[in-house]
């Protein structure tokens, strides 16, 4: 049995589910049922979301707009697609009855700042997975950029100033010395990449022994001797601490927030909007008929390493912001996280494959899977066993996805 | 007991949109050397591969030693049965031992461990037994590639086989090994079993074979003795088809004028092409002409900058250019559509958009930023004018026809107005109506002053589109032909000529 839906009947039906969410919420609004916090609001702003998305989609009609057969096939895609999210929103369920607080704007702000700088890791992580490799070292040079700001961005009465003798430098000049240097050692990766023709996995190894080790160099220099570096002033922590729109009960939106929207909007140009982006996806999708196309393949793989660590930096340095502090074991492990989430977002591990919106969606989902089970104090050690199956299903069913269409 | 060991009967084989396999037969007598010819696409490897349990006849039946077989399951199976494959091109272990690239899969054991003393000896005394010295221990990468084609032999031997396949087994061999592989094929003839001969080389075949017997477009021609025949007779025989209203008529002639002239060309690699020079003119198709291992294909990738040469010259429009890259020849108007159009030409999983215009990226951008505006128009027009059935541009091109996609390739190639364009194969894997758009674009080129280079080894395409034919045998130029003497027996001839 199988019947068939029109795009256009089917993105008008979605809009509507989209404006009774909304209605529904509105309702719940003005029912106003404690036990329910803020999620009318929340399922207004969703709502709200699916309603224009799909209006959207009804007048500008994308790629893959050909009607819907509805059998069990299309069902099934469906489900491998969307799998993760489907799982989560479960999930999302289940902790809302275990603890209703979880429903609270506070909350899916808190999520949001939380996953803006592991947005930001894992944008320019998803560069040298487009290219079917990957990037070992971002974790350490976000930890090498948090270092090197901070480093040059203490107040002058702090006791124990990395360089007691260093003057006030303007806010930007630390923080752009620090990408500067994240970029270089981007370049070392891109050159052993490009060049060698080195498997990005074992290059970028290389790149993060060497930047572990020159960053733990750099921290233990005197009078630092490797003690964990404070004291940071006032207007760099505020680029990673500030609050906006704070009051009335609404505890305010992150800075880090619109810094990571800019950010992704600057990717998603970068990628779908340029020569480079075209060309990324023209080597990640088959670098032989790169080659013969007359793509300079070199300077992709150099250029793309150099942008992705220029990445790693900013996010380094938010975080140092955001702690107000820096170590070098800062951003350890980061890059893992950062290639998980953009698996489980659909970022193909075969290369070519990658959408921001994929991605965005594979961080939120790392993010509040893990602020949703410390919400229900599930230990950190169960955490882990179900982030690690997470990813194995995921990677699972990406892959099963290709297998089918040999 | 039949007077054969292998009858191979009606043998039907088809692949999408092609019948590779059109009732072919084969009958091997045991203790003979049985040689199998044909053209290139002839279905040689393919009837081969079927016998070796790599394919799976559609229809047809198979006896082996009296016993009839519909379907050979794998190659472990063939192998069991005592059929073992020389394949035309090695694949060596390159880091392991020759002796575990002699018994992979089959490795000696010894209390479920690998026996490798057993292994060691039993290498040598396989070696021995043929006369082949090498080192069993040495690592394969360290071996040249004519004593890896005779360890291949020496493995075939080793499987104990009635019938061994040999599918070009001279290709890679000087002339004295030759000598010697027919002395080991001797020797095996002697022990009663049969050996399948694949070759393109007809003093050879000859030579060695007992019985012949000649497949074209993958139908029985006929099966001959050896002494009963000569190469006239094989030649006709191989090619011997009519040349049907296949091709679009051609309105205009090429003129006086030289666009491309390439000099004593020598490439990089050994065994390659050698001091190569032709002479393209304005609104030519030139054809290259020759078998498999002709070099052609190396030949044009490396004006195309793909692959490295060691010396000549290549001259455009009367000034000398350098080409070193594929950007190189690009901004000399040089393009090229390569054989392998999954391989590296298509970008699968990419939208035909993306497929159309990378080749011109540049040309649509402004500081490196798009301008959208201007690509989708531009492919949308390119892909129209050019006919590709697609329903969307921005449906993944994997999913289009192969004759649509090497349109889109076309397409690309068209935007980036290039004034030389290389076609390699260029309706290789695609079905006679998609063919028929693919001549008359090309025929369109022409009469836009454009000037084709087109390597191609079907016979009737290359005599059908070229207006002069420039034929190559193992990397060698051996003789150019003019339209008005285009004939299949010459050509083939030129194509078997260079020793």
């Amino acid at each position: 049995m199988s019947s068939v839906i029109t795009q256009q009947s089917f993105r008008k039906s979605l809009s509507g589910v989209g404006a009774l969410i909304v209605l529904l919420g509105l309702v719940l609004h003005f029912v106003a049922i404690k036990t329910l916090y803020d999620l009318p609001v929340i399922m207004m702003i969703v709502g709200l979301w699916i309603f224009g998305q799909n209006l959207y989609r009804l007048k500008h009609p994308g790629a893959h707009s050909g009607d819907i057969e509805l059998n069990s096939k299309t069902i099934n895609n469906l489900l491998t697609n969307y799998a993760i999210i489907i799982a989560m929103v479960v999930l999302v369920f289940i902790i809302c009855v275990l603890q209703p607080r979880f429903m609270q704007i506070r909350v899916v702000l808190d999520i949001m700042t939380q996953s803006s700088t592991k947005l930001i890791i894992a944008l320019g992580i998803c560069f040298t997975l487009i290219i079917a490799g990957c990037d070992l070292s971002a974790g350490r040079i976000v930890g090498l950029a948090a270092v090197v700001s901070t480093s040059m961005l203490q107040t002058e009465d702090y006791a124990n100033r990395f360089f007691p003798d260093l003057a006030q430098l303007p806010l930007f000049v630390p923080i752009i010395i620090a990408i500067l240097i994240c970029m270089a050692f981007g370049a070392l990766n891109g050159f052993l990449v490009a060049q060698y023709e080195m498997h990005p996995f074992i290059a970028t190894l290389a790149t993060s022994v060497i930047v572990y080790g020159s960053c733990s160099l750099y921290f233990d220099l005197p009078p630092n001797n490797s003690q964990p570096i404070g004291g940071v002033r006032p207007d760099f922590a505020a680029l990673g601490q500030t609050k906006l729109f704070q009051g009335a009960g609404f505890p305010g939106i992150s800075v880090l927030i619109p810094i990571a929207a800019v950010i992704t909007v600057a990717i998603w140009f970068v990628l779908n909007k340029t020569v480079f982006g075209k060309n990324v996806y023209a080597v990640g999708g088959n670098r032989e008929a790169a080659v013969v196309a007359g793509v300079n393949v070199y300077a992709t793989n150099l250029f793309i390493f150099v942008l992705a660590a220029g990445l790693y930096g900013i996010a380094g340095v938010l975080e140092a912001a955001r702690t107000a502090g820096a170590t070098n074991q800062y951003g350890m492990g980061y890059e893992l996280d950062a290639i998980a989430a953009c698996v489980v977002g659909g970022v193909s591990l075969m290369g070519g494959i990658a959408t921001v919106s994929g991605i965005i969606a594979g961080v939120f989902v790392f993010t509040i899977i893990q602020y949703g089970l410390q919400f229900i104090s599930i230990s950190p050690m169960w955490q882990q066993v179900i982030k690690g199956i997470i990813i194995a299903i995921a990677v699972a069913i990406d892959m099963g996805k290709y297998r089918k269409k040999n | 007991m039949s007077e054969y060991v292998l009858e191979m009967n009606d043998i039907v084989k088809r692949f999408p949109g092609v019948l590779a396999l059109d009732h072919a037969n084969l009958k091997v007598r045991p203790g003979t050397v049985h040689a199998l010819m044909g053209e290139n696409g002839a279905g040689k490897s393919t009837l081969m591969k079927c016998l070796f349990g790599l394919y799976h006849p559609d229809e047809g039946e198979i006896i082996y030693n009296g016993q009839t077989i519909n379907d050979i399951p794998n190659t472990k199976a063939a192998l069991a049965m005592g059929i073992s494959m020389i394949h035309q091109e090695l694949h060596p272990i390159r880091f392991r031992p020759i002796m575990e690239n002699v018994w992979i899969g089959r490795f000696p054991k010894k209390y479920g461990f690998v026996d490798h003393d057993k292994m060691y000896q039993d290498t040598v005394d396989l070696f021995k037994k043929i006369g082949l010295d090498v080192n069993p221990r040495d690592q394969a990468r360290f071996v040249s590639a004519s004593k890896l084609q005779l360890v291949e032999i020496a493995r075939a031997v080793s499987y104990d086989a009635k019938i061994i396949i040999m599918d070009e087994p001279t290709s890679s061999l000087t002339e004295n090994e030759v000598e010697y592989l027919f002395k080991i094929i001797n020797q095996l003839k002697s022990e009663g079993r049969s050996i399948i001969y694949i070759s393109h080389k007809m003093e050879e075949i000859l030579r060695i074979s007992d019985d012949v017997t000649i497949m074209r477009d993958g139908k029985y021609v006929g099966t001959w003795q050896a002494k009963d025949i000569d190469q006239d007779f094989i030649i006709r025989n191989m090619v011997g088809r009519d040349l049907s209203n296949r091709f679009p008529p051609k309105e205009t002639k090429p003129t006086d004028e030289v666009v491309l002239e390439v000099k004593h060309l020598t490439a990089a690699a050994k065994r390659s092409f050698v001091d190569v020079s032709f002479q393209l003119h304005k609104g030519e198709i030139l054809g290259i002409g020759g078998l498999v291992g002709a070099q052609r294909t190396e030949l044009v990738e490396s004006i195309f900058g793909i692959r490295a040469i060691a010396s000549g010259e290549i001259w455009k429009d009367g000034e000398k250019i350098d080409v070193k890259s594929v950007r190189d020849a690009k901004s000399h108007g040089i393009a090229l559509l390569t054989e392998e159009r999954r391989q590296n030409g298509i970008f699968g999983i990419l939208s035909i958009l993306d497929n159309t215009v990378i080749a011109a990226q540049n040309t649509f951008a402004k500081m490196g930023i798009l301008d959208t505006s201007k690509r989708r128009p531009t492919a949308d027009h390119a892909c129209k004018e050019l006919n590709v059935k697609m329903p969307s541009l921005d449906v993944p091109i994997k999913n289009l026809s192969g004759g649509n996609q090497q349109k889109v390739l076309i397409a690309r190639w068209l935007l980036t107005n290039s004034d030389i364009i290389i076609f390699d194969e260029p309706t290789r894997g695609i079905d006679v109506g998609a063919k028929y758009e693919i001549y008359t674009l090309m025929l369109d080129q022409i009469k836009q002053g454009k000037s084709i280079i087109m390597i191609s080894s079907e016979m009737p395409e290359l005599m059908g589109m070229s207006d002069r034919i420039m034929v190559m045998c193992e990397g060698h130029v051996t003789g150019f032909v003019d339209k008005e003497h285009f004939d299949q027996v010459e050509i083939m001839r030129l194509a078997s000529s260079f020793k």
